[in-house]
């Protein structure tokens, strides 16, 4: 029997909100094929409809599977994603390699509805699956000299066809500052549209970090460090002019190449226009406090 | 070569506006049969553009390809006019459909944007050449004054590869083959003719 996914339920345009995916979500518990993912609802969560699962995941900028929007979910099939386990290393009290159930175990799952904004100036908003990733930094024990978080992604040329470019050295790194790291909006998510993390959007495992351009949201993760320096990152290696480490979503400085004003959204057809940026993504009141006190625009 | 040439003779140049306007009804249909995919509006810029490019590209290759023993300068104003169509259709497609009509944030991206600022240049030195593109404007001008003006075609490509270089993220094969086509083109020029080589009067 083919599997069912979400979408043999119900129809894409139903994708209203928060409060009717978990009515379709309490109808799919019923059936016994679906390997759903249960999550909580939580407050953090977008009013905003969600963008279309067929955009999601057919859009992706995954450079590991090429350049193009749509290689990503041409090429990840191939990923093996099980087993999987993520390194865990640095000013830690318990590093190791974690199979990737033991990253999980234990951590509330929760359905978070995230705007979710490109560098490139277009903006999606998609319905994640995730924990907050400090509730995992605080079960491994982050020691007092740790400031920073360092992430990589899986480096595998044989099931990822992009890594065999040269013009970026992989692995792919992300990284953030440990009170960025520990704040309750920035989660470790498993899933979207309550199933399983479509390998294109960075199965088994990616960050989201919903105030920052999206290249921050490191897919695919196979190691966290926590570390004292400020770690080097992949886009701000490439070019540091354009890229900085913060990288939060700000309509006021502009990237060199983008004006960074106003974003268009994903799903909009060909007359959507565009919106204006809300200053961190719209998640201001929760994350200004982080950057009290900093230059935004020397620290972009 | 002759063989080709001879069938090149036969070919009306309508056949290669036609042609040439093949990509543009593929991208209208895509439109409309909404077959463009989760963001049509970059794909309709970017196939406007490419387009734009490739054009701009084989007018370019007329002239060497003719040293070569090709002979298809009968297709070059279709070519040239092509790709004017497309960078013109390509800029609209910005203005509209991408920056959706804010003209205050476009002024912004026209003065601060590298990658803007060198696409519009290639714009604007494809119009006067788009205007004198009609055998009259040949005849009034005179060929050496047309053939002079008409040099802004190599302004154009360089603008347009610069344009590419700057808005790419990654160097990726593409980009170098298109910036490599380009200089390579405006390099054969600097080779200087056989005929013209030897001194005046040998
Ligand atoms: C000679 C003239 C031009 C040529 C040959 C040209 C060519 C191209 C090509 C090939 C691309 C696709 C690049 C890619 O996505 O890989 C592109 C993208 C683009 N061009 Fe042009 N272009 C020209 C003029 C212009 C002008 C006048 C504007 C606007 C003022 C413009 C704005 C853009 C924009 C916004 C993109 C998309 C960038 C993105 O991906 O976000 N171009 N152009």
């Amino acid at each position: 029997m083919r599997r069912l996914t979400w979408s043999d339920v119900t129809p894409q345009p139903a994708w209203l909100n928060r409060r009717q995916l978990i009515a379709g979500a309490a109808a799919l518990a019923a059936s016994p094929a679906l390997a759903r993912i249960e999550a909580a609802p939580s407050r953090y969560s977008t009013d905003a409809k969600p963008t279309a699962l067929e955009d999601i995941t057919s859009y992706n900028n995954f450079y590991e599977f090429g350049t193009g929007k749509g290689d990503p979910a041409k090429y990840a099939g191939g990923l093996t994603v099980d087993p999987w386990s993520v390194v865990i290393d640095g000013l830690v009290d318990k590093p190791g390699t974690y199979d990737l159930a033991d990253v999980i175990k234990g951590q509330p799952l929760e359905e978070r509805i995230y705007r979710f904004r490109c560098v490139e100036a277009w903006a999606m908003v998609v319905p994640w699956i995730g924990f907050e990733l400090a509730g995992l930094l605080n079960r491994v024990g982050v020691q007092p000299s740790a400031k920073f978080v360092a992430f990589e992604t899986l480096v595998r040329p044989e099931e990822m066809p992009g890594q065999k470019s040269p013009f970026i050295d992989w692995p792919y790194r992300e990284g953030l500052r440990l009170d960025e790291a520990m704040h309750p909006l920035t989660i470790l998510a498993t899933g979207l549209y309550g199933e399983e993390m479509p390998k294109q959007n960075g199965a088994p495992i990616r960050l989201v970090v919903p105030w920052k351009y999206g290249f921050k949201s490191i897919k695919s993760i196979v190691r966290i460090s926590l570390v004292d320096k400020m770690p080097r990152t992949t886009w701000n290696m490439l070019q540091p002019s354009e890229y900085g480490f913060y990288s939060n979503v700000n309509p006021k400085v502009s990237h060199p190449r983008w004006s960074q004003a106003s974003e268009r959204v994903i799903g909009s057809g060909l007359f959507g226009g565009r919106q204006d940026t809300l200053m961190f993504n719209g998640y201001e009141a929760e994350v200004a406090g982080l950057y009290s006190g900093m230059d935004l625009k020397a620290n972009y | 070569m002759d063989g080709v040439n001879r069938l090149a003779r036969k070919v009306p140049t309508w056949v290669v506006y036609l042609l040439g306007l093949v990509p543009l009804g593929y991208l209208i249909w895509g439109a409309v049969a909404g077959g463009l995919g989760p963001d049509p509006v970059k794909a309709i810029e970017h196939a406007l553009g490419e387009r734009g490019l490739q054009f701009l590209l084989a007018s370019l290759a007329v002239t060497p390809l003719r040293r070569l023993g090709l002979n298809l300068v009968r297709f070059r104003r279709a070519l040239g006019l092509l790709a004017f169509l497309y960078v013109a259709l390509h800029l609209t497609a910005w203005v509209w459909l991408d920056m959706g009509l804010r003209f205050g944030e476009m002024a912004t991206d026209l003065t601060k944007r590298p990658y803007i600022i060198a696409g519009m240049v290639g714009f604007v030195v494809m119009l006067p050449l788009a205007a004198t593109s009609w055998n009259g404007a040949i005849r009034r001008m005179g060929a050496v004054a047309w053939n002079r003006l008409h040099r802004l075609a190599y302004v154009a490509i360089l603008a347009g590869v610069l344009h590419l270089s700057l808005l790419v993220k990654v160097w990726t094969v593409e980009t170098l083959v298109y910036v490599a086509l380009a200089l390579g083109l405006l390099a054969v020029r600097l080779v200087p003719k056989a005929g013209r080589a030897r001194p005046a009067g040998v």
